[in-house]
């Protein structure tokens, strides 16, 4: 009998057990998952939640109920990785030894890695982030109660999971304020690491012009070098002072600590793999899916989604000894909320960057693409039912792993 | 993809006008490449590039901020000293390597 162990039973855990319990036999392979908890989170809802749209009971359900039958599930923390000898080593001390590892232990926000920002006198009283469950019910509360003043939001450094989602963010809060008849008492501030609103160029503009329409600065090449905490400023590395009463964060993003502890990680833990196969560059029988990876791709969902319908397949032929025949092009899909009921859909990959045209969706239609719609916000809330009840239980999804060109518009260059 | 001529060679750059052949770069061409965003270079800009080239090298990408500080010694804070406003843009644009992937 082999042993296949997952590490991580979030999004790209469980959607890897599912599909790999169909296609390896119970009597050739056991698998085996390790979490420290059993809450699994639907992450795309914390960016709603402090806007009222969901509480916090409607985003968790136990991991356990959605891994299926043939899959052990061990509730532990993880001490570390000895890949040499092809165990891991449990927080009590217990071995799990494997013949396959895959280690899907995500990435998460770390405000302990800026001088100033988790200083108890403003942590989660006036600043904020949101990609925590705690994070995010406190915010919900800071915001319900605010009377209005500066408002800014804030990116570390990339990479942060769902790249967008700061951006949605800013959008929410400008709708949420107008909504509440207070939007001219705030004051709101986009302050970004990067050159402008979004990282690629015809997004970038698209959605920069977005946020001048909403009237929301940009402060962009902004590297922050640490937060004072008595003078509620943000400063960056070449001292320019942006100061706030309200500060919603994405804390430098990293990927888990154990990473670090079994020596496998770059400078943020996250584990170097090739970027087609996720395959590491350092063991040959370990691979690393969703936002643990290194692969210069979104840490989201959708990129996690669209990669194991690959690595499915691609596994069952590694471990019996043939090539693997799919490669990964990056493919990521995201929805945007713009505010007022209406969002935009994104849809890109290692090579080609989000275009303007029509989305093909088999069934529900064509979606307009960076162009803000109502239906693309009904998509962003139906996608939570697909989420529970499909993705994660490894049903198939009617959208390719691979990008298409089908609909886009090209950009021509001169 | 452009073809333009720097110090009297000529060298293929993208649309950006980075270098996108490694083995096109030396030392005069990152001279005339540092002159054009006024960047004076001194030993500790020296440093950093020599170091950027020398990482690209064995890792095939360009090192980030965070990695020039944590793996070539060089705080982040003194980049900005050295490269104003945007040095991971400005030092991978000295050292003809690709803007260095920040995010996707």
């Amino acid at each position: 009998m082999k042993r296949l162990v997952v590490l991580g039973g979030g999004t790209a855990g469980t959607m890897v057990v599912n599909k790999l319990r169909k296609k390896l036999k119970d009597e050739e392979w056991s698998i085996t998952v390790i979490d420290k908890d059993n809450d699994h989170i639907y992450q795309p809802g914390l960016l709603l939640l402090p806007f009222g749209v969901y509480r916090p009971e409607e985003l968790v359900k136990k991991r356990a109920h959605f891994f299926p039958r043939g899959v052990k599930f061990i509730q532990s923390a993880i001490d570390k990785i000895v890949p040499e000898s092809n165990h891991v080593l449990l927080a009590g001390g217990q071995i799990i030894e494997y013949d396959q590892l895959v280690i899907a232990t995500g990435t998460s926000p770390r405000p302990d890695q800026t001088p100033g920002m988790d200083d108890p006198a403003i942590w989660r009283k006036s600043v904020f982030d949101f990609f925590t469950l705690e994070g995010s019910t406190a915010l919900r509360d800071a915001l319900t109660a605010w009377s209005g003043g500066r408002l800014v939001i804030h990116i570390t450094e990339m990479p942060i999971k769902c790249p967008v989602a700061p951006l949605e963010f800013a959008f929410l809060a400008d709708a949420f304020f107008e909504e509440r008849k207070m939007r001219d008492d705030v004051e709101i501030i986009y302050v970004t690491p990067l050159e402008g609103a979004f990282t690629k160029p015809t997004a970038s503009k698209r959605l920069g012009t977005m946020l001048e329409d909403r009237n929301i600065k940009l402060e962009p090449d902004f590297m922050v070098d640490h937060i004072d905490p008595e003078a509620k400023t943000l400063v960056s590395m070449d001292e320019r002072e942006v100061p706030f009463d309200l500060l919603v964060t994405i804390p430098l993003n990293m990927g888990d600590d154990l990473i670090a502890r079994s020596g496998m990680g770059n400078d943020l833990n996250y584990v170097p793999v090739d970027k087609e196969t996720f395959l590491s560059k350092s063991y040959s029988n370990v691979f690393v899916l969703g936002d643990a990876s290194d692969i210069p791709a979104s840490k989201a969902g959708s990129v996690a989604h669209f990669a194991i319908e690959l690595f499915t397949e691609n596994f069952v032929d590694y471990v019996e000894g043939r090539t693997m025949k799919h490669r990964f092009d990056g493919h990521a899909n995201c929805f945007i909320e713009s505010g007022h009921g209406k969002g935009l859909l994104i849809d890109f990959n290692y090579t080609t960057e989000p275009l303007t045209g029509k989305f093909p969706i088999p069934v529900i239609g064509p979606l307009p693409l960076l162009k803000e719609s109502r239906l693309n916000h009904m998509g962003k809330l139906a996608f939570r039912w697909i989420y529970w009840n499909m993705l994660i239980k490894g049903r198939r999804i009617p959208i390719p792993a691979l990008m298409s060109m089908a609909g886009k518009h090209q950009v021509t260059t001169k | 993809m452009p073809v333009i001529e720097i110090a009297g060679k000529p060298i293929n750059v993208n649309e950006e006008g980075f270098l996108t052949k490694y083995d096109e770069w030396d030392e005069e061409i990152a001279k005339v490449l540092a002159a054009q965003i006024e960047i004076e270079m001194t030993e500790a800009h020296w440093n950093i590039i020599k170091f950027l080239r020398a990482d690209f090298k064995t890792q095939g990408e360009t090192a980030t901020a965070r990695r020039v500080q944590s793996v070539g010694g060089v705080p982040v804070k003194e980049q900005f000293v050295l490269f104003p406003k945007k040095p991971a843009k400005k030092m991978a644009y000295i050292a003809g390597l690709p803007k260095p992937k920040g995010c996707v």
